[in-house]
């Protein structure tokens, strides 16, 4: 639909990251927008931004302002739920021709917040850039990298889990985000050098369920004991690259990985993927469930492909939708009507190649459930929107 | 002004416009007014100012006049006006003088019509009174003539009566002439008519008298046409028409039935007799047993297999039983169909025709014949056709011989189109399942065959290779200890001949796979009646072909090469090294590729594509994963300055090299775009020399850093964008070009995710370099190569701390060296 070229327009800036949130969302406080791909590439000697997109669904404008990320460059960024200012951010420091990887809780500054954020088309926009507020260290120096940040879903954004290495730490966040405490942690343990790869804060349960990746392995963490009640060795040929929560479906999990597949997994039976789709050519990156339709699942690949799948069979939504027909007067009407009531195959909806290199990340809107964006090497962010004719057939 | 009437029924407003709509519809169509008529109607109507719609408004239009009008103007349209209004005036006496004369004329008419009507009903009245009169005429003669009718009425029924009587008293005669002209069904019929009028009027002796008369020739005329039933010389007609009379004569149709089958056996067993005697020629002691008539026709018949039954091992252990001296199947199946299913058919029709078809009458219609007729036609045709069937497959069985299989096929063919036949004239039968499931069976049999024929000739083959390896090793071991290189023209020979042993063994097993393919595919055809049936187009392909046949014969591959192997360890030297590794080059041949390319032939097209796409996928995965180590567990920010190509390239150029060998054995080479006469040395400094110059020598200054990024964009803009991940295609440069493509795509990936140092980056150009020096040779489009080494070196400067590349030449140095 809107595709979108961002070639840096500061010097030597590579570093992207971007909110695809849309108008009705930034108005209404009670939710946050979803932040949306964390887009980690830049030159390390450079100064990374973070770039907020702004999406006009009604007139289709693309509004875009930058934050400078001073710390370091960025691998993995996530909102807070509850203050949409508030952002956490995992990222490369180097000292003493050393990499570190440490996580931080940074809050974007009053000007952005106010909503008093410049015109798409003010070319300064991007040349005197806000640097972001430093709430709070989440200072783990002594559990290694951190991979990522996870906040609480839904939560009031006090709790956030880091992974580190082979350690997943819970956090409490006090005095307004400014003071972060270890509340719990738990470690991963057995043979060789363990590192989680990835993660995902489960949304059922009263949130108490986190799982995580590490090499081919997906485990589930009980975080009120903070001790595994599963684990799915070999859940992919190789590395596990991403996973999410089906949104509506409590016990339903999505993973991707090196071997190009992305699987649907039924924890409680763990023996044996629910569904394998092997749609991909090369190692699939991220892969994200709809928010509200479940049945859509969104796939990010390096083969520069975003695949959109409808996963019917194994979504919340029943097959027929028990519609009650209102009397309506054409013939035609009523048969159209009938035709659209066919149960829908589990199917590819669509491949978008768009993006000219890998796609690292892709993301739902979390404003209006039929949008999307994905984020590939090159900087190019391109906005979607699912297929109207789809999207009646799951409405109506 | 017309247009007013219309203007009226439109002008009210709507409420519901639909039915209002409909409203004007008619009136309009009544007036014969079109659309834009009505339309231009309501327009003026609603304006009070026109002076031709309903709402004018003479004060409204006045006032406006006034308004708006100068005094000329209003002058001009004054006296417009009053010249419209005089055109009017005119127009309006016309009118009502022509419709006066109308009217006028009207009544005239109408008094006219009055007069008329007066003179008509004054001829209706005479009419009216001359027909009562013609009825009292009519009433008059018949009344006459009553008497002399009743008279008639009764002489004419004493004549009938009269000729009933002679009729009778002629019947014996008459029935006795029938007798011996042979009219059996005009005596019938006599007889039939006359039988109840006799019966009435039995008590009189006279009528008692020609009854009995009667009985005793209809008796008589049973008795012959059951003699005629029971001769079964006569033609299947002349039966047909004897069983009808018998019927008509109250004959019990139960005994009929039987007898008709029994015949009708008898023929058939006469053709089953012939067909079993093409069976065994020389042998005399069939399942001749002369069939006791007062049997039930299935028990006597199952009889028949178990007599025929002690006789097949003799026959089968006759030497003189060659397939060459007895008529092949097609022809006995030809014969079968022509002599025994034809007259199977012929009885069968015949049968339902006297039997089940006829049309029911009198007291025939409460014994329900028709419903046990069939039953007894059904086990009469299911325990023939088991006779047959059993012979069928004796006969099938009997087809050992595996060169010709569309003999076979053709007879089986033959032999379930025929059952069609049977099918069609007895729907609920069970005889066509049967045929098919002999079609089946013997299909199955078949494969089994073939797979017997395929593992015994990849025993022969393995031994003829035993024997090939085993006489130069004899000649060898006699020189030398069994040391090939002490030997020079024996040791020359055997590991000459290795690669061809090999190559012409895998071809003769595929060449024979391809035969037993081809002529099993016969039954597959389309112009095979069976083919269509659910068991040939499902079952048959997967199970049948694939599993029993093709995976049978591999897995019996993979288990001999086993025995071979144990057997090693069994009896010492006892078999040739030279052979094992033989085998187990082919079995890992095999494994790789061989297996996929047979189940190829068995299986669509888009299969193919799937297993291929997986084996390269599989040996791609070797690498990339041997890269992605590499990459992933090296502190790259660290690392020293580079000195040798690190050994994972040298790894990955290694394999790669080994998979082009393996799968050149296999398959073609396929098209490659045309090499430059240098390819490795010219298109590499251009790669990395003024290219990457260009690419990260600004990257110093942070100006020119965006015209590096703009370079490459454009770069990418002109360069067509390169298709990583096509499917592969049959032949070798394309499989080795796919797991190179691959590869070099991990290792884009995870140099993605690391940070370089100086070295790092040093590195990496050094092993990209390498790979570029080795890997062009072996993929379709070395342009392809060079792209993805160009984005690792890219990706992996952007990556770097302290991006300094290395001089081109020290690069080149180094990978010489290594």
């Amino acid at each position: 639909m809107t595709e979108e070229e961002l070639i840096p327009t500061s010097s030597s800036l590579l570093s992207f990251s971007l909110f695809p949130c849309c108008r009705p969302l930034s108005v209404s406080l009670s939710r946050s927008p979803s932040l949306s791909p964390p887009l980690f590439l830049s030159p390390p000697l450079s100064f990374p931004q973070i770039h907020i997109i702004d999406f006009d669904d009604e007139n289709n404008i693309i509004s875009k302002s930058v934050l400078l990320h001073q710390a370091g460059e960025i691998w993995h960024i996530s909102a807070s739920p509850a203050d949409k200012a508030v952002l956490s951010t995992c990222y490369n420091k180097t000292s003493e021709s050393r990499v570190v990887t440490c996580g931080a809780v940074w809050r974007m500054p009053p000007e952005w917040e106010s909503g008093s954020h410049e015109s798409p088309d003010d070319p300064h926009n991007s040349h005197n850039p806000q640097n972001l507020e430093l709430l709070c260290h989440l200072d783990n120096s002594a559990h290694g990298n951190a991979s990522s940040v996870l906040w609480e879903p839904m939560g009031d954004g006090t709790r956030v889990i880091s992974l580190a290495d082979n350690h997943a730490l819970l956090w409490d966040l006090t005095e307004s985000s400014t003071q972060a405490t270890i509340s719990s942690s738990a470690t991963l343990e057995g043979k060789g050098q363990l590192k989680f790869t990835s993660g995902k804060w489960g949304p059922h349960h009263n949130c108490t369920q986190l799982a995580t990746a590490n090499d081919t392995a997906i485990r589930g963490w009980d975080l009120r004991t903070m001790s595994q009640i599963y684990c799915i060795e070999n859940a992919h040929g190789q590395l596990v690259r991403d996973l999410d929560f089906n949104p509506n479906k409590q016990y339903y999990l999505a993973s991707c990985g090196d071997d190009c597949k992305v699987k649907f997994w039924d924890v409680r039976n763990i023996n044996e993927p629910v569904k394998s789709l092997e749609e991909h050519s090369h190692w699939v990156w991220s892969v994200r469930y709809n928010h509200s339709h479940d049945q859509l699942v969104l796939t990010g690949s390096s083969d520069s492909r975003v695949i959109l799948s409808n996963m019917v069979s194994i979504s919340s939504e029943p097959f027929g939708h028990l519609v009650d027909d209102d009397d309506l007067s054409d013939g035609e009407d009523n048969h159209q009507y009938d035709k659209s009531k066919e149960p829908l195959q589990d199917s590819i909806i669509s491949t978008y190649e768009e993006h000219e290199d890998s796609v690292y990340a892709v993301e739902w809107s979390s404003a209006d459930p039929w949008l999307f964006a994905s984020l590939s090497y090159d900087g190019r962010l391109v906005i979607n929107r699912v297929p109207r004719a789809l999207k009646y057939h799951i409405l109506l | 002004m017309d247009g007013d009437i219309c203007a009226t029924a439109t002008t009210p407003p709507d409420s519901d416009p639909a039915r209002k709509r409909r409203v004007h519809g008619m009136l309009k169509l009544y007036y014969g007014l079109n659309e834009e008529g009505k339309t231009v109607d309501q327009a003026e109507s609603m304006n009070p100012c026109d002076i031709n719609g309903t709402h004018f408004d003479p004060e409204v239009y006045l006032n406006k006049l006034r308004r708006e009008c100068s005094l000329g103007e209003l002058m001009d349209q004054e006296s417009c006006m009053v010249k419209q209004i005089r055109s009017l005036d005119s127009d309006m006496q016309t009118l009502v003088y022509e419709n006066y004369n109308k009217f006028i004329s009207a009544t005239d008419t109408i008094r006219k019509m009055k007069n008329d009507f007066k003179k008509m009903e004054d001829e209706m009245d005479c009419l009216s009174t001359n027909m009562a009169a013609i009825t009292e005429f009519s009433a008059h003669i018949s009344g006459t003539l009553q008497d002399q009718h009743a008279q008639i009425t009764k002489l004419s029924g004493v004549h009938t009566l009269l000729r009933k009587l002679q009729f009778l008293f002629e019947l014996p005669a008459r029935l006795n002439k029938c007798l011996e002209l042979q009219a059996y069904s005009q005596a019938v019929s006599s007889h039939r008519r006359a039988r109840c009028v006799l019966q009435q009027y039995s008590h009189m002796p006279s009528f008692r008298g020609i009854q009995d008369d009667c009985h005793a020739i209809m008796d008589k005329l049973a008795q012959e046409l059951r003699q005629k039933f029971r001769d079964g010389g006569s033609s299947a007609k002349d039966l047909s028409e004897c069983v009808e009379l018998l019927l008509q004569l109250d004959e019990p149709a139960e005994e009929l039935c039987d007898k008709f089958l029994i015949h009708a056996q008898s023929r058939l067993e006469a053709n089953l007799r012939g067909l079993e005697a093409e069976l065994r020629p020389p042998l005399s002691s069939g399942p001749t047993s002369v069939i006791d008539p007062s049997i039930g026709p299935a028990r006597r018949l199952s009889a028949a297999p178990t007599a025929g039954s002690p006789t097949d091992p003799t026959s089968l252990g006759n030497p003189f039983l060659s397939s060459s001296s007895r008529t092949d199947i097609l022809e006995f199946i030809d014969r079968g169909c022509n002599e025994f299913v034809s007259s199977l058919c012929l009885v069968i029709a015949s049968y339902q025709e006297l039997f089940v078809n006829r049309p029911q009458e009198g007291n025939l219609a409460s014994k329900n014949i028709p419903h046990m007729a069939i039953g007894k036609l059904h086990a009469f045709v299911d325990a023939m056709a088991t006779c047959y069937f059993s012979l069928v497959e004796r006969r099938i069985q009997e087809e050992k011989s595996v060169g010709d299989n569309s003999l076979l096929v053709r007879a089986l063919d033959r032999f379930h189109r025929r059952l069609q036949a049977v099918a069609k004239l007895l729907p609920g039968s069970a005889v066509p399942s049967q045929g098919t499931e002999i079609v089946v069976r013997a299909a199955r049999e078949r494969i089994q065959q073939y797979l017997a024929a395929l593992q015994s000739f990849y025993l022969d083959s393995l031994r003829d290779v035993r024997q090939a390896l085993a006489a130069p090793r004899l000649g060898g071991s006699s020189a030398g200890g069994g040391s090939h290189l002490a030997g020079p023209a024996t040791g020359k020979d055997a590991p000459a001949s290795l690669p061809e042993l090999l190559s012409s063994l895998s071809a003769s097993i595929l060449n024979q796979i391809k035969s037993v393919m081809a002529s099993v595919q016969l039954f597959t055809a389309k112009d095979i009646t069976f083919s269509n049936k659910p068991y040939f187009k499902g079952e048959f392909c997967s199970q049948g072909v694939r599993e029993s046949l093709v995976v049978n014969f591999i897995k019996f591959v993979c288990q001999s090469s086993r025995q071979f192997c144990e057997s090693v360890g069994d009896r010492g030297g006892s078999t040739p090294p030279a052979l094992l590794l033989l085998l187990s080059r082919l079995c890992l041949d095999y494994e790789t590729s061989t297996i996929t390319y047979i189940l190829t032939l068995t299986d669509e097209q888009f299969l193919v594509q799937v297993l291929f796409n997986h084996e390269k996928c599989v040996q791609g995965l070797i690498i990339s994963q041997m890269l992605r180590k590499s990459v992933e567990t090296r502190d790259w920010v660290n690392t020293i300055e580079p000195r040798n190509v690190r050994a994972v390239m040298k790894r990955v150029v290694e394999d790669t090299t080994s998979i082009d060998v393996q799968v050149s054995l296999l398959y073609e080479e396929g098209t490659r775009k045309a090499h430059s006469s240098d390819s490795s040395k010219r298109t590499f400094s251009v790669y990395s020399g003024s290219r990457q110059q260009t690419r990260y020598a600004p990257s110093y200054t942070p100006s020119a850093a965006m015209d590096t990024n703009f370079l490459s964009n454009i770069h990418k803009l002109f360069s067509e964008r390169i298709d990583i991940f096509s499917p592969v295609e049959f032949n070798k440069v394309s499989v080795v070009t796919g797991i190179i493509k691959i590869s070099l795509k991990t290792f884009l990936e995870c140099v993605r995710l690391r940070t370089f140092g100086r070295y790092g980056l040093q590195q990496i150009q050094v092993d990209c370099n390498y790979l570029q020096m080795y890997l062009w040779r072996f993929v379709s489009d070395e342009n392809l190569v060079h792209f993805l080494l160009d984005e690792i070196v890219g990706s992996t400067a952007h990556r770097c701390l302290d991006p300094a590349p290395m001089e081109q030449s020290v690069i080149e140095v180094i990978c010489e060296r290594g």
